[in-house]
């Protein structure tokens, strides 16, 4: 039963410009980011002042940007900090919200194609370093012909085994969750960090870096190796997180379809509803906070 | 077959810590939230986010189960 499973951790590439590989978690990132664009360009055109009634459009919009203004306002307690960090914050909710619940419908990551594999048997087995042992058999002349026929044997039975695997490899979704992918909840987190570091040096001026380089006294020159290290590490713990709760849900939701298709799944299917909210929230509330952490002078506090 | 008991002890032993501090820090949250009833949506957010930081520990080792179990 576990072979009929499609699993893999690493996005599929659906087609190629050159090296640049076009995978199907790139494909739906782009979907996604394309519909909020719409839905943002919509709610443009539909502001006017002229009208006194504002439209549905308008009121959900409204209802977004002033449910996080009021927790955004709560975690920084500066009006003007607030006006500044407000974009990031909803564009990384959204993001990764729309990105996580675009996983969940239906079609992604079950409609695809068969990537068909060129190149023969023995050149699929090199590639996949599936050596049969040939030398060691010619070297051994002297041994039994039952021994090379036992070795045959296993060999045939790897190729055997392989070709199923690669009938099952090479089944390539159209479209696979954005954040089920680890390059772009990677480039999130590398965003994030690089922003806080930027925002850093905007609001204290080079006097940011005595953070990470303290030459006063031996304790805080070791405190600022340690702050320089979780930097770096604060972005793997981005990338982790999100990559590891949604691709773990795909695989949770994967098995129990497999193991009882019917009602089983649901509950399921709404605790990832959950975690992606849960998530999305998580990833822009953390870079609030880092952004946050990021401006307060080190003597300040 | 290494792989699959290595997979396994992985997750097991690499869930304990994330349990205790889960739930040590919800238990926690729900006891100030019950002495001090008007500061539960403060102390709610800040909650979540000490999960997510516990949750991620927890993550990690997920993420070496899966990379041992589909790599």
């Amino acid at each position: 039963m576990a072979a009929n499973l499609h699993i893999s951790i690493s996005a599929e590439t659906l087609t190629k410009f050159g090296s640049l590989n076009f995978s199907n978690s790139l494909f739906t990132s782009t979907i996604v980011t394309i519909l909020m664009l719409i839905f943002f360009v919509l709610v443009n055109r539909s502001l006017d002042s002229k009208k006194k009634k504002p439209g549905a459009l308008q009121n959900l919009a409204e209802f977004i940007i002033e449910g996080f203004s009021g927790m955004v306002q709560g975690v920084t307690g500066d009006e003007k900090k607030t006006r500044f960090f407000m974009p990031f914050f909803i564009s990384f909710f959204l993001f990764v919200l729309f990105n996580n619940w675009f996983g969940l419908l239906p079609g992604v990551g079950t409609v695809g194609f068969k990537e068909t594999i060129s190149g023969t048997e023995h050149a699929v087995l090199l590639e996949n370093k599936v050596s049969i042992p040939v030398s060691e058999v010619q070297a051994s002349t002297e041994e039994v012909a039952n021994e090379e026929a036992v070795i045959e044997d296993h060999g045939k039975k790897d190729g055997e085994e392989f070709v199923e695997t690669e009938t099952r490899r090479g089944f390539v979704p159209y479209l696979r969750a954005g954040t089920a992918d680890l390059n772009t909840t990677l480039a999130l987190g590398l965003f994030s960090q690089v922003m806080a570091q930027i925002i850093g040096v905007k609001y204290l001026g080079l006097s940011y870096f005595k953070k990470f380089f303290n030459f006063k006294d031996p304790i805080m020159f070791f405190v600022g190796i340690l702050e320089l290290v979780s930097e770096f590490s604060k972005i793997l713990s981005y990338a982790f997180r999100l990559f590891g709760n949604i691709f773990a849900g795909e695989v949770l939701l994967v098995v129990i379809s497999a193991l009882i298709p019917l009602v089983v799944p649901m509950p399921f299917y709404g605790l990832e509803l959950f975690v992606g909210f849960i998530q999305a929230l998580v990833f822009a509330l953390l870079s609030l906070v880092f952004f946050n952490v990021a401006t307060i002078s080190h003597d300040d506090h | 077959m290494y792989t699959e008991i290595a997979i396994g002890m992985v997750m097991s032993i690499g869930m304990i810590g994330p349990a205790i501090g889960l739930g040590l820090l919800v238990g926690k949250g729900l006891e100030a939230i019950g002495r001090n009833p008007e500061a539960a949506g403060k102390i709610q957010t800040n909650m979540i986010l000490g999960m997510a930081f516990t949750e991620a520990i927890a993550i990690y080792a997920l993420v070496v189960a899966l990379i041992l179990k589909f790599v």
